[in-house]
């Protein structure tokens, strides 16, 4: 069974429908983009995932998400624990309003993550990632002579998962806000997998970046899918084409249609979808 | 053509020249008010009339030591009371409340704004003096209910309604994402509000509370209703006590014919000035400071 599972899922914003009877699974391991024109439900759907939907008023949802196995809107759902599981990367970075360092660290000491504390439990959870140029016995070394060696070991490691480390090592104690948007944007990233998700969800995370930055993020997400499975929403069709191994493509709060990128790329069914990838709906 | 541009270089002149002259008022004010408590400094020193307790006018003596004392602590007193409790309501308002609550909890609250002080003084009189008496008694202090805690209470409840809807506005203008971004992280709604929310929104927030703080500070009426203007210093919150402005404004053409009273009152003035102008100039050094670091 896969991590997620959308069983007919509704939602509406007051009496507008806003979602219609979507039903699919999300592959594990892979990058899944959810593809369609604005204001399809794209966002909707990936925030009624992680029940960020609740913040907003006179949002009603009916159907079923299961999250390994687990309804998350059933009574028994734990919000926190499901939010943990599925990190959460917005349009926007926000840079939240501390240091880098604290940016990242955030989030394990709010949760109590014993990571934070013990050297040697986060070097065993290191070497379940690869990450470049990383030497983690010789930082394991260093960290044991510092007194807050565990979480500034934890600090790097995030950062460098996220592509950042080498812009900003020298200045983990400057506030947040001084990083450039593209820089921000992986900070958050860094920020998201310090929780230890299991699922990334990506809401046109590269919208507002420069090129560059983009590719960066887009290299990141290559790179993290063997250990995570990741949810893109985007409107760049030819970032879906890079980068996704799965497509959804929405039309108007409906599902249309879904499937290995490869099938929806080069055969797509349904005429609808057809006329998106062509470009004569956008 | 030319005319146009004589007449864009003419309207950008008359506006600097607007702000200019609204500015220069401060100053104006500062300057008159100095230039008529001349004689007073003339014949004590500052040093001594600010630290002077006592205050007999037909013997030439004016120590304004009790009364700062007691605008001071009237108004430290009901930024004690407000502060608390107004943060917490406009948290509730702006974060947790529903939308129709919200919204009609602001029309109430711009109406409080909106009462003249006056009134406030009299339902000071009427509910606030007969308790606090009441409780003064009960905890054995002899007492008129005309005092220090009376108007405390009345100035706290006439800045809540400009702490509450300030620090309302700040909050709702804290973007989304904050929000999103923290509660995304797995966090409960009040970890979100205290480390992101509040954190990014320090600065309005403290500025609601200098906003409630000069308010209270210049307070004249309601509080001279119900405080007991009594020139003495307060030894507890039950003793009467007598604030500047209510000094000011109770004798102001009154006893003009004491010599240097006039001149008294008029330090008085300049003093009030002085103290809540340079609060608000450490605040906003504060503020801007803040500011700078994140």
């Amino acid at each position: 069974m896969p991590h997620i599972s959308i069983q007919n899922l509704n939602v509406f914003y007051g009496k507008q429908p806003a979602l219609r009877d979507i039903t699919v699974d999300i592959p594990d391991h892979k990058i899944t983009a959810i593809i369609g024109p604005s204001g399809c439900g794209k966002t909707t759907l990936l925030k009624s995932l992680n029940r960020l939907t609740d913040l907003y008023d006179e949002v009603g949802t009916n159907g079923q998400v299961l999250i390994d196995g687990d309804d998350i809107n059933g009574p028994k759902a734990n919000v926190l624990e499901l939010r943990k599981k599925l990190g959460y990367l917005s349009q926007r970075p926000f840079p939240l309003p501390m240091s880098i360092y604290d940016n990242i660290t955030f989030g394990p000491r709010i949760h109590r993550m014993k990571r934070l504390k013990s050297l040697s439990r986060l070097g065993d959870f290191i070497r379940l990632h690869q990450v470049e140029n990383f030497d983690l016995e010789q930082a394991l070394e260093e960290g044991a002579r510092k007194k807050k060696g565990a979480s500034d070991l934890l600090v790097e490691f995030y950062l460098r998962l996220a592509g950042l480390w080498d812009e900003v090592k020298d200045r983990l104690g400057a506030p947040a806000s001084r990083l450039s948007i593209g820089q921000q944007q992986r900070l958050a990233l860094a920020r998201t997998l310090a929780v230890e998700p299991e699922i990334i969800l990506a809401d046109e995370p590269t919208s507002a970046l420069d090129p560059l930055s983009a590719t960066l993020i887009e290299r990141q997400f290559q790179a993290l899918k063997q250990n995570y499975s990741i949810i893109i929403v985007t409107h760049i069709l030819r970032q879906a084409r890079r980068i996704a191994d799965y497509v959804l493509f929405m039309y108007l709060g409906e599902l249309v249609e879904y499937g290995p990128a490869e099938e929806i790329f080069h055969a797509p069914k349904d005429p609808r979808t057809k006329a998106y990838l062509s470009g004569e709906i956008s | 053509m030319k005319r146009r541009m004589a007449k864009d270089t003419l309207t950008g002149w008359s506006m600097k020249a607007a702000v200019l002259f609204a500015n220069l008022l401060v100053f104006l004010v500062a300057l008159g008010l100095l230039y008529k408590a001349r004689p007073i400094l003339a014949s004590k020193s500052l040093g001594h009339l600010l630290t002077s307790s006592s205050w007999h006018p037909l013997k030439g003596e004016f120590g304004f030591y009790p009364f700062i004392v007691g605008t001071v602590e009237a108004t430290l007193l009901s930024m004690v009371l407000a502060v608390p409790m107004c943060l917490l309501a406009a948290i509730y308002l702006a974060e947790y409340a529903p939308r129709r609550l919200r919204e009609s909890a602001h029309i109430v609250i711009d109406l409080m704004a909106g009462i003249p002080s006056v009134i406030y003084g009299l339902f000071g009189i009427i509910v606030v003096v007969p308790i606090v008496r009441e409780i003064g008694l009960a905890l054995g202090k002899q007492n008129t209910g005309y005092t220090l805690l009376s108007g405390g209470v009345i100035l706290a409840i006439m800045v809540a309604p400009v702490i509450i809807s300030v620090t309302m506005e700040v909050l709702r203008s804290v973007p989304a994402e904050a929000r999103e971004t923290a509660l995304a992280l797995g966090i409960t709604r009040w970890a979100a509000i205290k480390h992101v929310v509040l954190r990014h929104s320090m600065h309005g927030v403290l500025s609601a509370i200098v906003l409630g703080f000069a308010r209270a500070f210049g307070e004249t009426i309601a509080v001279m209703m119900v405080i007991g203007n009594v020139a003495r210093i307060p030894r507890s919150v039950f003793d009467p006590a007598y604030p500047l402005p209510a000094l000011i404004a109770n004798n102001y053409g009154e006893m003009m014919s004491v010599p240097l009273y006039d001149s008294a009152l008029m330090l008085a003035a300049l003093i009030l000035l002085l103290v809540v102008g340079g609060f608000h100039l450490v605040a906003h050094v504060i503020l801007y400071r803040i500011e700078k670091r994140w």
